[in-house]
């Protein structure tokens, strides 16, 4: 066992996380966003695979940030982009036989489809048993607006945070 | 030379997807078309439209029903969803598939905003957005900005002020939406508060850096205006029926307002009327709304008949 102040910065003498073999290590998440990242991941703890999230960690660069750690897992870069959805300053570390191979910084894709569902109960891809999935296009960066191509429903990173948190808490 | 038919085989989501010279060009072909009011010319003879609509229309539907028809179409179709298999629990996407297969073109209303987009994905052939719930209504405004232009031989420089429910109201988002296409004096978006026009319409006002106020009443702007383009409170979309009475009745167009603005000032509005246009105004001067009905047929005559491709010369269309 590693002691957390290796992994995080963190002078705590008791709390302790694992190194991870192979996976990856999601860095300098804002504080209390380290479930909207599992959610955007669409990973919901019962895959199987080991993974540890850490909150509210004394950060030099953001104060307070969220860590979350997932072994056997290297993400693709589809889904790295998901991320700055609700973390932009988030960053991505590829971890292979316990080194860092490389490190990502994530970016809001041109098209962001099937992550969130459309704000606006009478969008069609809210409607039932349509075989159709929300997508959505970047419009700004920062502040993040994104607009859905159906509806043209106009997204903030607020309205994100709604949606993701709506369907942490009701899952 | 002859410019290339812009329309042929092409959706028709949202006026947005088509350019200013786009409009002119169907609207030179509509010209055409007005010669054909009341006979039939045989230019779309075999084709096949469909005529969906998911949700009620008179005006639109018997004006897309008419167009066809005086132009040789056969016309098949619904005008509710209690007689299909909708009511049955049949999905929007497989219904599209199958009109896909049976007709040549689908018009398309429905009450979900991006219905049109989606049946424009799913269906080969083309598709035209005949309402989308609060979004567009894109064959409306062409019809609007076809009369504008009738009435004032432009559309360019003029003040408009698009009032009453541009919250809910498609036909007035489509024709703001219709107007950045041109270079209008000015827009005014005069409405209560609680029925401003939707952030994303306000925002591509400002990214298209049209000139446009939001203002709450109309006797504030009505020495300026040219254009009066009136709409109804959209009762059957507000998701709570206590908002709707905050608001009911809140404006109302009346001949002594009118008589405060420009000799030439016109009053547009896509119909159906309440009472937010006082009746006496209906035989006025002012009104322009039933000529604006009227101008439904020959614009879409225009724009069925370059989707479908037809042979325009044999009726005389110099473009």
């Amino acid at each position: 066992m590693v002691p957390i102040s290796e992994v995080i910065g963190m002078a705590s003498p008791t709390l302790t996380v694992s190194k991870i073999r192979c996976g990856t290590v999601i860095d300098h998440i804002p504080a209390g966003r380290a479930l909207h990242v599992l959610k955007v991941l669409g990973i919901t703890g019962r895959e199987g695979i080991r993974i540890a999230v850490l909150m509210n960690v004394e950060s030099k660069k953001l104060g307070h940030k969220d860590i979350v750690k997932i072994e056997g897992k290297i993400l693709r870069p589809e889904e790295v982009s998901v991320i700055a959805l609700i973390a932009p300053t988030a960053t991505i570390n590829i971890i292979r036989d316990f080194e860092v191979v490389e490190k990502r910084r994530v970016e809001v894709p041109n098209v962001v489809e099937g992550v969130i569902r459309c704000p606006n109960p009478t969008c069609i891809t809210n409607k039932e048993r349509e075989p159709i999935t929300a997508r959505f296009k970047r419009l700004s960066k920062q502040p993040l607006v994104l607009q859905c191509e159906y509806c043209g429903t106009l997204v903030s990173e607020t309205d994100v945070l709604r949606l993701l948190g709506n369907e942490v808490s009701g899952s | 030379m002859e410019k290339a038919n812009p329309f042929l085989g092409r959706d028709v989501v949202s006026i947005l997807d088509f350019s200013r010279e786009d409009l002119e060009y169907l609207f030179k072909v509509a010209e055409v078309m007005e010669r054909f009011r009341r006979s039939k010319i045989e230019i779309l003879k075999g084709k096949v439209i469909a005529l969906a609509f998911f949700e009620p229309s008179t005006r639109t539907r018997m004006s897309f029903e008419t167009a066809a028809k005086r132009l040789g179409a056969d016309v098949i179709g619904f005008s509710s969803v209690e007689a299909t298999s909708i009511a049955k629990g049949e999905s929007f996407a497989d219904t599209i598939r199958m009109l896909d297969a049976y007709a040549d073109l689908i018009v398309v209303r429905h009450k979900f905003e991006g219905a049109a987009k989606f049946a424009s994905e799913i269906a080969v052939n083309p598709v035209v957005n005949a309402g989308d719930g609060k979004q567009h209504h894109p064959t409306q405004a062409m019809l609007d900005l076809y009369t504008v232009k009738k009435m004032f031989g432009k559309i360019d420089g003029l003040t408009y002020a698009v009032v009453g429910d541009l919250r809910y109201g498609r036909a007035a988002t489509s024709f703001i939406y219709g107007l950045t296409l041109f270079n209008p004096r000015k827009i005014y978006l005069v409405s209560p508060p609680l029925l401003r026009a939707r952030p994303e319409v306000v925002e591509y006002l400002r990214k298209k850096g049209v000139p446009f106020e939001e203002v709450n009443a109309l006797d504030e702007v009505i020495e300026e205006v040219d254009v009066i383009y009136v709409t109804r409170i959209q009762r059957e979309r507000f998701p709570d029926p206590l908002e709707y009475e905050k608001v009911k009745g809140s404006y109302r167009i009346t001949l002594d307002l009118l008589s405060r603005g420009k000799e030439h000032l016109k009053v547009l509005h896509p119909l159906p009327k309440v009472d937010e246009i006082d009746k006496r105004v209906d035989n006025s001067k002012y009104a322009a709304y039933f000529e604006q009905a009227a101008n439904g047929v020959p614009v879409r005559m225009a724009l069925l008949s370059l989707i479908l491709g037809a042979e325009l010369g044999k009726v005389g269309a110099d473009l």
